[in-house]
């Protein structure tokens, strides 16, 4: 890949030159011209060359629905991000299997995340939420990213886990790690690092794991893997121990760390609705699917053509890459009306492509909104603005719409 | 016009003058009645509308087809009488039936 040239013009530029698997289009957030085109000439995209090798792009909505609910013909193996496995850490997690086997994995780890469970969780995170808010330097400049986006999710995560909470800060080493490889998803993490951390991830879980076996009582998830017959010998298979464990890593760290950061960059380049919410702190809760929607913290999920299979007029082929793009599902105004505007009082806000669809739809939604409700309620009781004060920096990610820092200052009430 | 009974988790009752030929999630939407989330617009794709027929009612509705069935085995609080109520199809037939809503959606 070439990395010093400029990006394409997205208007003139012929289609069959559009590198989508081009991190810096994310990093620059350069992309929306791009899908915008894509939607109206070629909704269902094939491009033959990338450094990811050849795939399909699914553009709107609707077809990202049929492919995600077709598991028959668009399996979830061997992976379910644009760029292969690395050899040297062939991990299995559910989310990259298909039913009968992803069905009975999902379903020993569900619990955790029902919102029955999360219910009884709601007043620690409440307070886990103030102890960070409260913490903040008021009235002068500091990165949200670190001090809030970071901490929360993690916090929120080694809850889970029952994860020993002093050393809470390697779940997001771990999880960076895992989601950062240049090959899976188009990041800048060396191979070695990857492999040693995420070496001492599976050690560390694994001694969890024998420490606390024999617990009946607890919710937490490796106790829940525990009591659970179908993965009661997990540990045992460490490839695919360390998969799943990996699997809720990221997906409980990468995607609310960064709609807790894309909401408050939302609010600011959007101060009407900034006022909307200050007038009624009802908002939170429909503002809550809005940012979940605008800020799209997974960009795609990528399926693999288990046969022959005509899809919108196109012929895709056994083991052909198909690759959803959420981000541009989000983006679809024959779906979502005024699909670029951020509007907090959404008529239907919920109907958002970020979660998936079919049986590999976001495990941890209630979680995820649950958190982002609660800063959002404590955020409103203590300050009239979290100003943002320079621009956003990016992940450089095919993977995940992130940020690496959003400098904000804050004003009290 | 069949009338359709949806009662919540807590026990809240709502009547409904159901409209034959829409699904029962819409009706229920169009009634305002809380409990069914719809996020994926009754697409069977998400679950979460996700109810449970009162017995008897069964054969009227019809058994759930296999992409239903396969998203209702991911809900924690699955019953034999799960649906998605997506996926059920308002009749004339269906006047009197009973829906029990779950505790909550995901």
């Amino acid at each position: 890949m070439n990395t010093t040239n400029e990006l394409p013009n997205s208007k003139t530029t012929p289609l069959d030159q559009f590198d989508l698997s081009d991190p810096r289009l994310y990093e620059q957030d350069a992309w929306r011209p791009f899908f915008a085109r894509l939607r109206e000439e070629d909704p269902v995209h094939y491009q033959s060359e990338s450094p990811f090798g050849p795939f399909w792009s699914v553009t709107r909505f609707a077809d990202i629905m049929a492919v995600e609910t077709n598991h028959e013909a668009f399996s979830s193996e061997p992976t379910i991000v644009i760029g292969d496995l690395t050899e040297d850490l062939p991990v299995e997690m559910f989310i990259a299997m298909d039913p009968p086997k992803h069905d009975v994995q999902r379903r020993a780890v569900q619990p955790a995340v029902a919102p029955k469970n999360l219910a009884q969780m709601e007043s620690l995170i409440r307070s886990r939420v103030t102890a960070i808010l409260d913490d903040l330097p008021v009235g002068e400049t500091f990165n949200w990213v670190d001090k809030v986006s970071i901490n929360l999710t993690t916090q929120m995560l080694a809850t889970l886990f029952d994860f020993p909470f002093e050393d809470h800060h390697k779940l997001t080493y771990w999880s960076d790690l895992a989601a950062g490889s240049p090959e899976m998803a188009g990041g800048n993490v060396s191979e070695e690092e990857r492999l040693v951390g995420l070496t001492e991830c599976l050690e560390t879980f694994t001694n969890l794991w024998h420490e606390r076996k024999g617990r009946e009582d607890s919710f937490d998830l490796i106790s829940l893997m525990q009591r659970d017959p179908n993965t009661a010998d997990l540990v045992e298979r460490p490839m695919e121990y360390l998969g799943n464990l990996l699997l809720l890593i990221v997906g409980g760290n990468d995607t609310t760390r960064n709609s807790a950061t894309g909401g408050v960059l939302a609010l600011n380049q959007n101060p009407g609705e900034y006022d909307k919410l200050r007038a009624n702190h009802d908002l939170i809760t429909p503002m809550v699917s809005e940012i979940i929607r605008w800020q799209t913290p997974l960009m795609h999920m990528r399926r693999t053509a288990t046969r022959d299979i005509e899809f919108q007029g196109k012929k895709i082929q056994k083991g052909d890459k198909v690759v959803m793009w959420y981000l541009s599902g989000n983006r679809d105004e024959s779906t979502i009306e005024q699909a670029d505007d951020f509007i907090i009082d959404r008529k239907n806000p919920r109907h958002h492509s970020s979660f998936g669809f079919g049986v590999h739809r976001c495990m941890g939604n209630r979680l995820a909104e649950m958190q982002l409700r609660i800063l959002w309620e404590e955020i409103m009781q203590r300050f009239s603005h979290v100003e943002v004060v320079g621009e956003p920096q990016r992940v450089l990610s095919t993977f995940v719409r992130g940020y690496e820092t959003l400098p904000v200052k804050l004003h009290p009430l | 016009m069949p009338e359709i009974t949806l009662i919540e988790y807590d026990g809240q009752t709502h009547i409904i003058e159901a409209e034959s030929g829409k699904s029962l999630m819409q009706n229920a939407l169009d009634n305002m009645v809380p409990g069914i989330d719809a996020d994926c617009g009754g697409g069977c794709a998400c679950g979460t509308c996700h109810c449970f027929i009162e017995k008897n009612w069964g054969e009227v509705t019809g058994a759930s087809e296999p992409v239903e069935d396969a998203l209702l085995g991911m809900r924690p609080d699955r019953k034999d009488n799960s649906r998605l109520s997506c996926q059920i199809e308002v009749t004339d037939e269906m006047n009197g039936m009973i829906v029990r809503l779950p505790e909550y959606q995901m």
